[in-house]
């Protein structure tokens, strides 16, 4: 890890009417860091994320992903990022090879080394019998594991990811962080967000938002120590039960 | 424009494996063209009368004789009294209830006149009078035929001879050929990709595709090439099916006809991709698209001729490119307008074309 700055929002707001989904919330993360993103469902992670890859354009407040701004250079933070939504969204009437081949073509990477890349990650993740199968006949967790695979196939220098692991039994969710930190080795920066705290203590450092603020940041130990909580859950639950918005 | 080629084999691949889509492509126009032409008439035959004979005379069977052999009409009964007659034409076996007066036979040969009360169920304004024109030439032509018989007419009254001009025999079926192609199109590469992009924002897909740097343009194209292959297909099946079933063939070039549908295939396709992108669900764009459709075609001209309409509405359908592409189709087919012709109906065609696949471009946003 560095102290390269691959994502820096500053007062980043998002309101939906009257409704402020995200509030002024400011933070840094660097090169290589897994960064966690916690917080309760309707805390605004979501909304937070989608403005840092480019989807939404923020109310006020700026924020700059791998040196361009959210609000209006989101084509090229594009080009930098990869992200896996919290809907799985490959195309599930693609076969595996199929999905991969399109997005290798959409970011501009040469057949051949689509194809090489192809073959090395189906050996990687034990898929090669699977090439040419229809997404759609695929199980849940191997439909993650692929669209985790997917989001960092262009080689990107910052992948997001929206409760990568929702629905997914323990076995698979461990197999999942090996493929995290192994892209975290790689020197691909992670951002993720979760509500499994025992995930929470993978990672980094991580924030906690509560009603559209980030009411908490730092590394597990020290939020651990900051909040007097024994594990991850403690500290979650002591802010959590701050909030003031239902679900 | 790298990513455009993946794109596409994407929706063509996506196009073929719901088995449903190429089966409607192919029945689809099977359907119109085999069974719309038949059905879609609006010639006036088999009208069924009832007749009130109150002479029975030689010459009111006469008369009747005539009704009967008309092609227009079916002699359903002959009635004893009126009342008899008017609950057929209550309960709606008959349309037409002719009464020949008492005296019938008695006033023409001592007169020259005699009544002849025709009652008429104008229900359906159109069949009703119609109908009474039928019903009137046959009893003047009978009329005049017992003028020659008895001498009291010298000669032959002034005739109108009518040509019919592009269209002799006044078959209705090469009228609606040209413009059922245009309506089997709109119900195709008009509605189908009404239903694309929101079924990808329905299924979530759109979300990876918007968090590349994939260009709004080739997205759009992506999505409109695959229509316009198949809106090609379509016209030239159509009209080999019109040619084989019906004998019908454009009087014109077969390239213009292709030409035209080029255009108005780009402009619909584009239409429903816009509606797409503005929908949030497939539900909502079909709703809207449907309520598009249904108000192009009733203005279009297609059944209704627009010049028959009050002039707001004539001027309302300058903004429904189904007008254009039915109105130059039937040209071609029946008149073998040429392509200079046509360029009232080409260059609107074109400007709409023009704007709707702008605006379909830019209502599709990655960011918002």
């Amino acid at each position: 890890m560095t102290d390269e700055i691959v994502i820096k929002a500053e007062g980043l707001t998002k309101k939906f009417g009257n409704f402020t989904a995200t509030d002024h919330v400011t933070f840094e993360v660097r090169k290589g860091e897994i960064f966690g993103f916690l917080g309760a469902n309707g805390a605004g992670k979501t909304t937070a994320m989608r403005m840092l890859c480019g989807l939404s354009q923020p109310s006020d407040g700026t924020a700059t992903v791998a040196g361009y701004d959210v609000a209006t250079e989101y084509e090229q933070v594009k080009r930098h990022i990869g992200y896996m939504s919290q809907k799985f969204s490959l195309y599930d009437d693609l076969t595996v090879e199929e999905n991969l081949v399109l997005f290798g073509g959409i970011y501009s990477m040469p057949r051949k080394k689509v194809r090489d890349k192809i073959t090395e990650l189906l050996q990687e993740l034990g898929f090669e019998a699977e090439r040419k199968t229809m997404v759609k006949s695929l199980p849940l967790g191997w439909k993650q594991k692929l669209a985790f695979s997917l989001a960092i196939f262009h080689e990107p220098s910052i992948v997001f990811l929206d409760e990568p692991t929702g629905g997914v039994d323990p076995v698979t969710r461990r197999q999942f962080w090996e493929l995290i930190y192994r892209a975290a080795d790689n020197g691909i920066t992670v951002f993720v967000t979760t509500h499994y705290m025992d995930e929470a203590e993978y990672c980094d450092r991580v924030s906690i938002m509560v009603d559209g603020r980030i009411d908490a940041l730092g590394s597990p130990a020290q939020l651990k120590r900051q909040f007097h909580g024994n594990s991850m859950y403690d500290v979650f639950y002591a802010l959590a039960r701050t909030a003031k918005r239902g679900d | 424009m790298k990513a455009l080629p993946y794109l596409l084999a994407k929706e063509y691949k996506q196009m073929f494996r719901n088995w449903l889509l190429p089966v409607v492509f192919i029945l689809l126009p099977i359907a119109m063209m085999n069974v719309v032409p038949r059905i879609a008439t609006q010639e006036v035959k088999n009208l069924n009368i009832a007749v009130i004979d109150c002479d029975h005379s030689t010459l009111s069977s006469r008369l009747t004789q005539k009704l009967q052999a008309s092609e227009f009409f079916n002699l359903y009964a002959t009635c004893p009294n009126y009342q008899t007659a008017y609950d057929l034409l209550q309960e709606g076996s008959v349309d037409f209830i002719v009464t020949i007066e008492n005296e019938f036979e008695h006033n023409l040969y001592r007169t020259g006149g005699a009544d002849v009360m025709v009652t008429v169920n104008a229900v359906n304004g159109m069949k009703g009078g119609l109908g009474n024109s039928y019903l009137t030439q046959i009893v003047m032509q009978y009329a005049q035929e017992l003028g020659y018989e008895n001498g009291t007419v010298a000669r032959r009254p002034v005739t109108v001879e009518p040509r019919y001009l592009f269209n002799a025999a006044l078959d209705y079926k090469p009228y609606m050929v040209p413009a059922l192609i245009a309506m089997t199109l709109i119900l195709l590469v008009g509605f189908l990709p009404a239903l694309n992009v929101v079924g990808e924002k329905e299924r979530g897909t759109i979300e990876q595709i918007n968090v590349t740097p994939v260009s709004r343009i080739e997205f759009i194209l992506s999505k409109m090439i695959p229509y316009w292959t198949v809106g090609i297909f379509i016209v030239g099946f159509s009209m080999l099916l019109a040619w084989k079933i019906h004998g019908v063939t454009p009087a014109g070039s077969v390239w213009l006809v292709f030409l035209f549908n080029i255009v108005y295939i780009f402009t619909i396709s584009s239409l429903g991709l816009t509606i797409s992108n503005y929908s949030d669900n497939m539900r909502q764009a079909a709703i809207v698209m449907f309520f598009f459709i249904v108000i192009f075609i009733l203005t279009s001209g297609l059944i209704s001729p627009i010049a028959s309409m009050p002039h707001w509405a004539q001027e309302a359908t300058r903004l429904n490119p189904l007008r254009y592409i039915i109105t130059a189709m039937r040209e071609i087919y029946l008149k073998g307008s040429t392509f200079h012709q046509l360029l009232p109906q080409f260059i609107p065609l074109c400007i709409y074309g023009a704007l709707a696949s702008v605006w379909a471009v830019i209502s599709f946003q990655k960011n918002n």
